[in-house]
C-alpha cells in the first residue's frame, strides 16, 4: 500500500487491450453495472470540469492585478478589504519553510528504509510511523504544534511576551506542516530507489564504492524524478492546509512581524496563507467577502493546477528512465 | 571532495557506518515525535475525561451552551467546569464519515474498475488526470463552493418552507446539513480511494484474468470475480486511509455542516438529512481562539484525542487486514 492516494500515474506499461467482446451478450444486470460505471466516471469528469470553470469564471470576474500587490484590510464592503499579498506572500513562505524540514528529512528516512531498514524492528516501527503520520487528522498536528511551540524551550521560535510564550510564527506552522508532508515525501522517493534494479547497485559497488558513496552518486540521482514528485505533491498538500495555518499562524490579515529584525522577525511573526484567507473571507468566515474569496480559491486552484501539471511531467520524466 | 568513492579504513567508525547512524537516529526522531504527539494530546486531554468519565460520550444538555460554560469558567479564575457530553459532535462524526466513506467506497470502486479495465483509451487519459486534480483540490476550495453554490441551493430548493418552519423552535434549516457535507466529503475522498483501488487492480496477474475469460465469463463478471476479490486488502487499505481523511476533515465540515451541536434525529424523516450539525474536527477548529482557557484546552484535547485515537485504530485494522490477508498469500 501507498502512503500517497495519489497520484503518480500508473508506471505499468499500458496493457494490451482487446476491443473484442461487445456487451451486447451480457446478462441485463451486468450491462448495468457497466451503464453505471460509465455514468459514474463522466459524472466525475463533469464535477472536476465544473469546479475549474466555475473558479475559471468567478476569477476572471473577480482577480484585478490590484488584488496581487495590495494587503489585505479589516472592512466592510469588497472595496475597502485591500488585496491578498500578504496571504500570498504566507504561501510561499510557509511552502518553502515545510519543504526546507520535508525534503531533507523525508529523503533521510526513505533512504533509511530502502537501503539500510536495519533493525527489522525499528524499520517497521519507523513504516508504521509513517503510515500513521498519512493518518494523523491535521487539527490534531496543530494542536500538538501549539504545545510544543509554546513551550519556553522553544520560545525563541515566535513571539513571547513577559516569559509567556504565544506560540504561533511561520516556524511553528511550516514544523507542523512538514510533517503533513513528510508521508507523502518518504513514500515517492522509497518508490523511486525500490524501482531501481539490484544490479545496478551492484554495479557500483564492484567498482569499489560504499554504500554511502552509492546512495549518494548513484541512487539519489537516478530517483531525482521522484525526489522532484513527491516535493511537488508534498508542496500541494502544505499549501492546500487550512487547520494548521489558522491554529499555528494565527491567519492574521497581515504579515505582523516579532521583532525588528527583518526576515527573522517577519518568520517569528504571525500571518496568515491563501487558504486561511478564503476561510476568513468565506460566508462563514470572520471577513465574509465572498468575491475576494473566489479571487483567491481561484489563484490557489492556478497554483495546484500547476503543480499537477509539474507532477505530470516529472513522472513522464522518470518513466523515460527505464532499467533494462 | 573523492574520499567518498573509497572505503574508508580509518579508525572508528567509517563513513558509511556514520551515515547510517545519522540516518537511523532521525528516524528515530520522527519515530519519538509521533509517541511525544500521543503523550501529550493525551495528558492535556486526560482532566476533561477524569471529570465526565464515561459521560463524555454520552448524550445531555446542550454541547454548545456547555462549551460557553467552559470557557467563560476558565477566563473568569474562577472554580473551573469541565461538564462536557458529546454525544451530538460524535454523532454528526460517525453519520458523516459513514455515509461518505460509503458512498465514496460504491462510486470509487465502479470508476476504478471502469478507469483499469473498461473505459476507452480516450476517457481514461482523461479520467486519471482529473482523479488527481480533485486530490489536489485544496479542502477549503471544497468548502467555499459547498457555502457559496451547494448550500444555497440545498436551502432554497430541497427544504420546503413549512418543514422549516415545522422546527423552527429547535433548529433552523438553512441549507448547512447533513446533506451538503456528506456529498462533498464524498467528493474530496473518493479520488484517494480511486487512486489506490487502481493501483492495486491493476497488480492483478493478467493471468488470472485470462485464465477465467477463457473460460467463457464474460468481462464484466470476470473483473469482479477474480480481479476485484484478489485486490480485497487493497481496498481495505484505500478505505481505511479515506476513512482517517474523512475523520480528520475539519475545514470543509466546520463551514459546510451548519456548526450547530445539535445530533440529527433520523426519526425526523426526509428532514433528517438536511438537518445541521457539528463534527469532532471541527469543533476544534471553530473554538481555536479558546485555547488560552485552560478547561477549554483541555476539553478541545480531549476532542483532538478521540480523533487521534480512531486514526490509531484505523491504521491498526489496516495493518492487521494486510498481515491476515498475507497468511493466504493474497498480494499484500
Amino acid at each position: 500500500m501507498s502512503v500517497t492516494p495519489a497520484l503518480a500515474p500508473d508506471a505499468t506499461p499500458p496493457i494490451g487491450r482487446r476491443r473484442a467482446e461487445s456487451s451486447a451478450s451480457w446478462r441485463l444486470s451486468d450491462r448495468l453495472g457497466l451503464a453505471f460505471a460509465w455514468f459514474l466516471g463522466l459524472l466525475f469528469c463533469a464535477i472536476a470540469v465544473a469546479i475549474v470553470l466555475y473558479l475559471l469564471i468567478q476569477g476572471i470576474k473577480y482577480v484585478r492585478p490590484s488584488l496581487f500587490v495590495t494587503s489585505p484590510t479589516a472592512g466592510f464592503t469588497q472595496n475597502d478589504t485591500g488585496g491578498f499579498l500578504d496571504p500570498l506572500i504566507g504561501t510561499l513562505v510557509v511552502a518553502l519553510l515545510a519543504m526546507l524540514i520535508a525534503l531533507p528529512v523525508g529523503i533521510s528516512i526513505a533512504v533509511w528504509l530502502s537501503e539500510y531498514g536495519r533493525p527489522r524492528v525499528l524499520a517497521r516501527v519507523a513504516e508504521s510511523t509513517v503510515e500513521m503520520l498519512a493518518g494523523a487528522p491535521s487539527v490534531v498536528l496543530a494542536l500538538f504544534g501549539t504545545l510544543l511551540f509554546e513551550s519556553p524551550a522553544l520560545g525563541f521560535l515566535s513571539r513571547s511576551s513577559g516569559g509567556v510564550v504565544f506560540g504561533r510564527s511561520f516556524f511553528a506552522a511550516a514544523a507542523m506542516l512538514s510533517l503533513v508532508a513528510l508521508p507523502i515525501v518518504v513514500a515517492s522517493v522509497r518508490e523511486g530507489l525500490q524501482a531501481i534494479p539490484a544490479h545496478v547497485r551492484e554495479a557500483s559497488y564492484a567498482v569499489g564504492k560504499t554504500k554511502y558513496a552509492t546512495t549518494r552518486r548513484v541512487l539519489l540521482p537516478a530517483a531525482r524524478p521522484s525526489v522532484l514528485t513527491g516535493a511537488m505533491l508534498g508542496v500541494g498538500r502544505v499549501i492546500g492546509d487550512t487547520a494548521i495555518i489558522v491554529i499555528l499562524l494565527g491567519a492574521t490579515l497581515t504579515l505582523d512581524g516579532a521583532g525588528s529584525t527583518p526576515i527573522l522577525g517577519t518568520l517569528r511573526g504571525t500571518g496568515s496563507t491563501l487558504t486561511s484567507y478564503i476561510f476568513d473571507n468565506a460566508p462563514t468566515g470572520e471577513q465574509n467577502q465572498p468575491n475576494k474569496a473566489y479571487a483567491a480559491a481561484f489563484v490557489l486552484l492556478m497554483i495546484v493546477l500547476l503543480l499537477n501539471l509539474g507532477v505530470d511531467v516529472a513522472s513522464r520524466r522518470a518513466r523515460r528512465l527505464r532499467w533494462s | 571532495m573523492d574520499d567518498d568513492l573509497l572505503v574508508e579504513e580509518g579508525s572508528g567508525w567509517s563513513q558509511d557506518q556514520r551515515a547510517e547512524y545519522l540516518l537511523g537516529a532521525l528516524v528515530c526522531v520522527v519515530v519519538a515525535l509521533l509517541l511525544a504527539m500521543f503523550l501529550f494530546v493525551f495528558r492535556e486531554a486526560w482532566p476533561s475525561f477524569a471529570h465526565n468519565g464515561l459521560g463524555w460520550f454520552g448524550p445531555g444538555g446542550n454541547v454548545d451552551n456547555e462549551i460557553q460554560a467552559i470557557f467563560t469558567s476558565g477566563d473568569l479564575g474562577g472554580k473551573p467546569v469541565y461538564a462536557f457530553h458529546a454525544w451530538p459532535l460524535l454523532w454528526s462524526t460517525v453519520l458523516i464519515t459513514g455515509a461518505s466513506v460509503a458512498l465514496a467506497f460504491v462510486c470509487s470502486l465502479f470508476i476504478a474498475v471502469f478507469i483499469v479495465e473498461f473505459a476507452p483509451d480516450w476517457l481514461r487519459r482523461v479520467l486519471e488526470p482529473v482523479v488527481r486534480l480533485l486530490a489536489s483540490v485544496p479542502s477549503v476550495i471544497y468548502g467555499l463552493l459547498g457555502v457559496l453554490i451547494l448550500v444555497p441551493l440545498i436551502g432554497n430548493h430541497l427544504i420546503s418552507q413549512s418543514s422549516k418552519q415545522s422546527v423552527a423552535f429547535i433548529i433552523s434549516l438553512s441549507g448547512y446539513s447533513l446533506l451538503a457535507a456528506v456529498l462533498i466529503l464524498t467528493v474530496m475522498i473518493a479520488p484517494i480511494m480511486i487512486a489506490i483501488f487502481a493501483d492495486g487492480l491493476r497488480a492483478v496477474p493478467r493471468g488470472w484474468i485470462e485464465g477465467s475469460l477463457a473460460l467463457g465469463v464474460n468481462r464484466w463478471r470476470t473483473f469482479w470475480q477474480v480481479a476485484v476479490r484478489t485486490a480485497r486488502p487493497v481496498l481495505v487499505a484505500g478505505t481505511v486511509l479515506a476513512t482517517a481523511r474523512a475523520l480528520g476533515e475539519a475545514v470543509m465540515l466546520s463551514m459546510v455542516s451548519g456548526s450547530v451541536g445539535f445530533a440529527p434525529n433520523p426519526a425526523d424523516g426526509l428532514i433528517f438529512f438536511v438537518e445541521p450539525s457539528r463534527p469532532l474536527a471541527a469543533t476544534i477548529i471553530r473554538n481555536t481562539e479558546e485555547l488560552s482557557s485552560p478547561p477549554m484546552k483541555h476539553t478541545l484535547y480531549a476532542i483532538a484525542a478521540v480523533l487521534l485515537f480512531s486514526a490509531a485504530m484505523l491504521s491498526f485494522i489496516g495493518w492487521a487486514v494486510k498481515q491476515s490477508m498475507k497468511r493466504y498469500g493474497v498480494l499484500a
